[in-house]
């Protein structure tokens, strides 16, 4: 029986920022929702930071990239953008109808998050 | 210096067929290198790599989840330090 390989299927990959604010911890709760409930996997944002060339390429290699952002300030956005990823769609927490520091980290919240990156799919 | 070609995979086609590229570009450049399958997932993810197949030099990621023609193999290749 052949092994199983990662090669097949499109590919698809999300980076939340998983920031210190409730937010931030939304777009990594929602992130780790969509990785759970879809074909798209959850990434780590730290390892394109930190210069991690597996993870670069990976998001180079994608068929698609989300980055979800918990706020305005855009850390996963910039992230990818400053290690050359060019080619990726963004979601903001705080376009959600969510503000910094006001939001609680429901399963509701989740859930409305992880809708809106479905929708980016 | 000899290179260290990686290929990242759990043996499936495609990473069969990247294995096969990636050497043919290597004996064209006429470089001493050598070859090193990389299948054991936690390996492969260690460095990062979400989706094979995926061509490391000496341990640097160049690329995932595609083949690359044998031209571009030798850029990549010649130019890796």
């Amino acid at each position: 029986m052949a092994e199983p390989c990662a090669c097949g299927g499109k590919t698809m990959l999300v980076f939340p920022c998983s920031g210190a604010a409730d937010v931030g911890e939304l777009a990594d709760r929602a992130a780790r929702l969509l990785s759970k409930e879809t074909c798209v996997k959850i990434s780590c944002l730290a390892g394109v930071g930190g210069n991690i060339s597996g993870f670069i390429a990976s998001a180079n290699g994608a068929d698609l990239v989300i980055a979800i952002d918990g706020c305005p300030v855009g850390c996963a956005k910039k992230t990818l953008e400053t290690h050359g990823v060019k080619k990726f769609k963004h979601l903001k927490v705080t376009d959600c109808g969510f503000e910094k520091g006001k939001t609680p980290v429901t399963e509701r919240n989740i859930t409305k998050v992880f809708k809106h990156a479905k929708e980016l799919i | 210096m000899k290179k260290k070609i990686q290929i990242l995979g759990m043996g499936c086609p495609k990473c069969n067929k990247l294995y096969a590229a990636a050497e043919a570009a290597a004996k064209e450049l006429g470089i001493e290198y050598e070859m090193e399958k990389i299948n054991d997932i936690n390996k492969i993810t260690d460095m990062g790599v979400m989706m094979t197949p995926a061509l490391a030099i000496n341990d640097e990621v160049k690329f995932a989840a595609k083949i690359p023609s044998i031209e571009d193999l030798k850029k990549i290749i010649s130019e890796a330090k």
